[in-house]
């Protein structure tokens, strides 16, 4: 008989006010007996609406149904015959917007909690004993993999598994892009990234940190002169925005990214990093993404009297509604309807404080969209000794300006089809590069079609 | 891992270093620079190209021993290697169109300020060298600039090698009493191109400055490298590092530049410590 409680088992987390002081995972994850209770809240529907919002279709209630017996290596064998990053997928993706919104359970009660049902799964698979997993025979082509994010890894990770012999190039010193630089430790150890990284490279998928293509090599020398029949662009989109208004290069003003690089990839909350940081006293982050959580609740916990500071109101917050739950309890306070104007210095050239517009919503437009106006003379000043700009990121021009024949938008995204082909043969591209800022799912989703168009355009070559 | 072949200290606070690194020796020109950590727990920091070897894939580093990063730096020896070093960064130094140029550098800034002179002195372009240090035991290079100038001046702060005086003074010199730059470069600390820039923005010689502000990943990620040039942001790492000097503020950048000091000195104090304990 399924659990037919209307309520969902609780996640167990660590207290708000103990963990807005430390950098250790936020969510604790389902023990056995939980997993078990939960999965048995799925009605196994025949026609898995879940798995068709799911973007790389998961068989999620195949899955559910082994957690359910407790048969969780089979579970584990499931998930990863459709996504390469269950551990990290399980964590991150915005479950509430895809597979669990399908569920039949949430029309009358809570969804079956898809995502730590996932979650549970992998961690439960990392917890067991190492096994090499089965290193598929090399069929003698050559693939190039730019960038090491979530698109790259799911792209490399099914062209191993097909037999490629793959090479990932990385311009960090580390291997995970977004997964290692951006996303908090608290929202996703970094330890599991790199088990995931481990898998791939059991698998025979070679990692050449260290290496910025455009710059150390071009993706015309990968493809003319190292041999690499086919090329995926997984390269992000990691180009900060800024709002460019007065003030924005004083001392103590951050881009979200190098905030969150210095903090999570140069480890600067530790005492003993040789990178430093400066949350200041009092943070003012602007916007209202999940990366704008990450940055507001990074800054928390170095210390910081922490404000986010959003143009619209709490219901069009872009940032899932879990993060920002997980903020407010952890004291992050929001300004809505608040938009920055200036940038106030200190005499020795320090943010002082926030200059900012107060707002008003209009009435929806044709789109249905209302649109935040100011408010004519209403004006805010925040005090802040560390502003930190959060407003979106798009694609490095590195790539483009250095390949010839890759056409992109305007705005700098890479013109791909829906297989992920790019203007030029044999060059295909994925993720937040093609798409502009998404998420870890979307991008996995691309690598993963990019994957299956590569490896048919090398057999038939 | 990036290998240290050579190792020769020019000055008692400026280390000259070898490294292998075949891949960014393949494509390195004069003006950019690259970006190394000396082990797992260590920063990153950017130092420009001094020379490059494509033949035998080495890449030359030279850097002023300034806080810990460069204090360890400068610990390490022949045969120890670096634990990452990527480039080549940002965009090479324009050569195209140019016949007669001014290169002044100052301090550790010559060291990058040769490999330009060098260059424009292999294309046939009449080069120019004006160089400024402190004082005499702190002079890098001067027999490299030598062979690579039809005119070589050197200053000193105190005297104690070539003329007493600024760089701006001999550069004033030059200019005063005839010669006709296409362009100045200017490579050095911040003051003294932002008085460079002041000096040929009067006398209207386009100039350029290579600035060599904080980053942390040199591929336009952080922007923490930003700077204002002609009012607008730009990326040091991505868009430079040179800039037409007539249009940054320099102001901005030496601010911008001071935003760890505290940090840093403790830093480096502690990692001065650490190899006294050592020894």
């Amino acid at each position: 008989m399924p659990n037919m409680s209307a309520k969902r088992n609780e996640m167990p987390v660590q207290a708000p006010d103990v963990r807005n002081k430390n950098f250790s995972e936020v969510a604790l994850g389902y023990t056995e007996e939980q997993a078990i209770d939960e999965a048995k809240r799925c009605l196994n529907c025949k026609n898995k609406p879940c798995s068709t919002g799911c973007p790389v279709q998961i068989d999620i209630p195949a899955f559910i149904a082994q957690v359910a017996e407790g048969n969780f290596a089979e579970a584990y064998k499931i998930i990863t015959k459709s996504s390469s990053l269950p551990a990290v997928c399980g964590r991150v993706c915005p479950q509430e917007t895809q597979c669990e919104s399908k569920c039949v359970r949430g029309i009358k009660g809570e969804p079956v909690a898809i995502g730590r049902l996932e979650r549970f799964v992998a961690d439960w698979h990392n917890a067991q004993p190492e096994t090499a997993p089965e290193v598929p025979a090399k069929n003698g082509h050559k693939a190039a993999v730019i960038g090491s994010g979530p698109s790259g890894l799911a792209c490399a990770g099914d062209l191993a598994k097909k037999g490629y012999d793959v090479t990932i190039f990385e311009a960090l010193h580390v291997a995970g892009g977004v997964l290692s630089y951006g996303i908090p430790e608290f929202r996703l150890p970094k330890s599991i990234v790199q088990k995931e990284i481990g898998g791939l490279k059991a698998l025979g998928v070679k990692v050449e940190t260290n290496t910025v293509v455009g710059k150390t090599i071009s993706v015309d020398e990968l493809m003319k002169e190292e041999g690499f029949e086919s090329v995926f662009i997984g390269s992000g989109a990691g180009l900060p925005r800024f709002m460019n208004i007065p003030g924005e290069n004083l001392n103590g003003v951050y881009s979200a990214n190098e905030f969150l690089t210095r903090i999570n990839l140069m480890k600067a909350y530790k005492e003993d990093s040789a990178t430093p940081i400066k949350a200041g006293t009092k943070a003012v982050i602007v916007g209202g993404g999940n990366v704008a959580m990450d940055a507001a609740r990074c800054a928390k916990r170095l210390g910081a009297e922490v404000y986010i500071v959003y143009r619209r109101t709490e219901a069009e917050l872009p940032a899932r509604a879990e993060e920002v739950e997980h903020a407010k309890e952890e004291g992050i306070i929001f300004k809505f309807l608040t938009n920055p104007v200036e940038i106030q210095a200190t005499d020795d050239g320090w943010v002082k404080s926030v200059h900012c517009q107060q707002m008003e919503l209009s009435e929806p437009d044709a789109s249905g969209r209302a649109k935040p106006v100011p408010i004519d003379g209403a004006f805010i000043d925040i005090e802040a000794d560390c502003v930190i700009m959060s407003i979106g990121t798009s694609p490095n021009p590195l790539i483009k300006s250095t390949t010839e024949g890759l056409d992109t938008q305007k705005w700098g995204g890479i013109i791909a089809d829906e297989d992920g082909l790019t203007s030029k043969e044999g060059v295909y591209a994925g993720g937040d590069a093609v798409t502009g800022a998404a998420t870890v799912i979307l991008a996995m989703g691309a690598g993963k079609k990019a994957a299956a168009a590569m490896d048919e355009y090398m057999q038939n070559k | 891992m990036f290998e240290i072949l050579e190792k020769r200290s020019l000055n008692p606070t400026v280390t000259l270093m070898r490294i292998n690194a075949p891949k960014v020796a393949r494509k390195a020109e004069p003006g950019q620079f690259i970006i190394l950590r000396t082990d797992a727990d260590g920063e990153r920091i950017p130092l420009t190209i001094a020379d490059f070897d494509r033949q035998s894939g080495s890449v030359t580093i030279i850097f002023q021993i300034v806080g810990a990063t460069t204090e360890k730096l400068n610990h390490l020896n022949e045969g120890d290697c670096l634990q990452d070093f990527v480039g080549p960064l940002g965009r090479a130094t324009e050569t195209e169109g140019l016949k007669k140029v001014a290169v002044v550098g100052g301090g550790v800034g010559c060291a990058i300020a040769y490999p330009v002179a060098k260059k424009l002195h292999e294309l046939g372009v009449e080069v120019h060298s004006i160089v400024g240090f402190r004082s005499k035991d702190l002079v890098i290079l001067e027999d490299e600039f030598r062979a690579s100038s039809s005119k070589f001046v050197l200053m000193s702060d105190d005297g104690t090698a070539g003329e007493k005086g600024l760089v701006t003074d001999a550069l004033k010199k030059l200019i005063d009493s005839g010669e006709k730059y296409d362009r100045v470069i200017t490579i050095g600390p911040l003051i003294m191109m932002k008085f460079v820039c002041k000096l040929t923005k009067e006398y209207g010689v386009p100039t350029v400055a290579s600035m060599n502000p904080i980053m942390i990943d040199g591929t336009g990620m952080c922007g923490g490298c930003r700077l204002t040039v002609g009012g607008q942001t730009k990326f040091a790492c991505v868009d430079g590092p040179e800039f037409d000097g007539h249009l940054i503020d320099f102001d901005e950048a030496m601010a911008r530049g001071a935003m760890y000091k505290p940090f840093e000195r403790h830093a480096y104090e502690e990692a001065c410590n650490l190899f006294k304990e050592v020894k």
